[in-house]
């Protein structure tokens, strides 16, 4: 008998960021959507826990009986993610997630993400990189956004990041992932949670980034501009799962020509 | 004396205390962050913290975002 060689299977760690476990991988945001009741039915079709939010002025003097995303997206229920989107300087940033501690009565896991221009929303790296570390010096647990950069990825991981969020395409394009090979590395690289921010448009571009052994994936518009956003929150749901699956299974190699699925033996003709 | 609030210009009484603000800004009750002069100032501190002439007051909520 020859010695068939051991398959090397992914482990199935559960998803855990900051010391908390979840059961979803898929992450979501609450923008986007044409109304808070949208946005909460969404969320739940979606499976997902952790959810992000954005923080902005209050308009003073406007109807101040207005229904608050916390109302419907509670914190008692969900892992909310206050982000820092829309800043540009990792003093904006900073600033932001102090004030989101304060409002969410100091939970510290924020999604840090310093944008680099108007245009493509590209991640900012050299102030995404001063922004962390004042971040984590202060005692926040920091999901960053960052370039699919694999040395600045295990940068982010050395100072302290708590997940390494790098873009799959830029913020609300729905290309998908771009650079699948990136991701690869970046994944192999860190000991981290991994997950795809941005980018995705359709429930493969979202099994794809499972595939490749992401964690997870966090999305926004994908499910918020749907036609049907709450159909399109659980078939991402379902895409998150299967990526998974398919990325513990094991998949089959590659090949350039077809190897027959019928046996060629016992064939009469 | 007015202060900044949210970028606008609000009159309060002298020495109004945030938590006047709030109240006068019919967010009582309502999960907000305020910030002066970059910053911030804790929920608990809101009733004894007095605001001066020409503070600068951010009052920010959540909202949807991804």
């Amino acid at each position: 008998m020859t010695d068939t060689p051991e398959i090397q299977l992914p482990e199935d760690k559960p998803l855990e960021i900051a010391g908390k476990v979840y059961q979803s991988r898929l992450l979501v945001g609450t923008g986007k959507y044409h109304d808070l009741m949208e946005t909460g039915h969404a969320i739940e079709a979606s499976g997902a826990e952790i959810v992000t939010v954005a923080v902005r002025r209050t308009n003073i003097g406007q109807s101040p009986d207005e229904p608050n995303l916390l109302d419907v997206v509670s914190p008692d229920a969900y892992t909310i993610l206050p982000n820092t989107a829309g800043c540009y300087t990792a003093k904006d940033a900073v600033r932001t997630c102090k004030l989101a501690r304060e409002l969410l009565d100091g939970h510290d896991l924020v999604k840090l993400e310093v944008l680099g221009e108007h245009k493509t929303l590209y991640p900012n790296m050299p102030e995404t990189l001063a922004a962390a570390e004042e971040l984590i010096k202060d005692g926040f647990k920091v999901m960053v956004y960052c370039s699919d950069d694999p040395l600045l990825a295990m940068r982010l991981e050395e100072m302290g990041c708590v997940a390494i969020m790098p873009l799959g395409a830029p913020i609300g394009s729905g290309l998908g992932i771009q650079n699948r090979y990136n991701i690869r590395l970046i994944v192999e690289n860190a000991k981290v949670p991994v997950l795809v921010d941005a980018g995705v448009g359709t429930a493969s571009d979202a099994t794809i980034a499972m595939e490749l052994g992401c964690d997870g994936v966090l999305m926004n518009t994908a499910i918020a501009q749907a036609k049907d956003p709450i159909k399109m929150a659980n078939a991402m749901r379902l895409a998150i799962e299967a990526g998974r699956e398919a990325y513990l299974a094991g998949r089959m190699p590659k090949k350039l020509y077809a190897s027959a699925s019928s046996p060629i033996d016992g064939t009469f003709f | 004396m007015q202060v900044k609030v949210n970028g606008e210009a609000v009159e309060l009484p002298n020495g109004a205390t945030i938590a006047a603000l709030i109240e006068q800004l019919a967010l009582a009750g309502k999960r907000v962050a305020v910030e002066v002069n970059e910053d911030i100032v804790p929920r608990s501190q809101h009733p004894d913290f007095s605001l001066s002439e020409g503070d600068r007051v951010e009052v920010v909520h959540a909202i949807g975002g991804g």
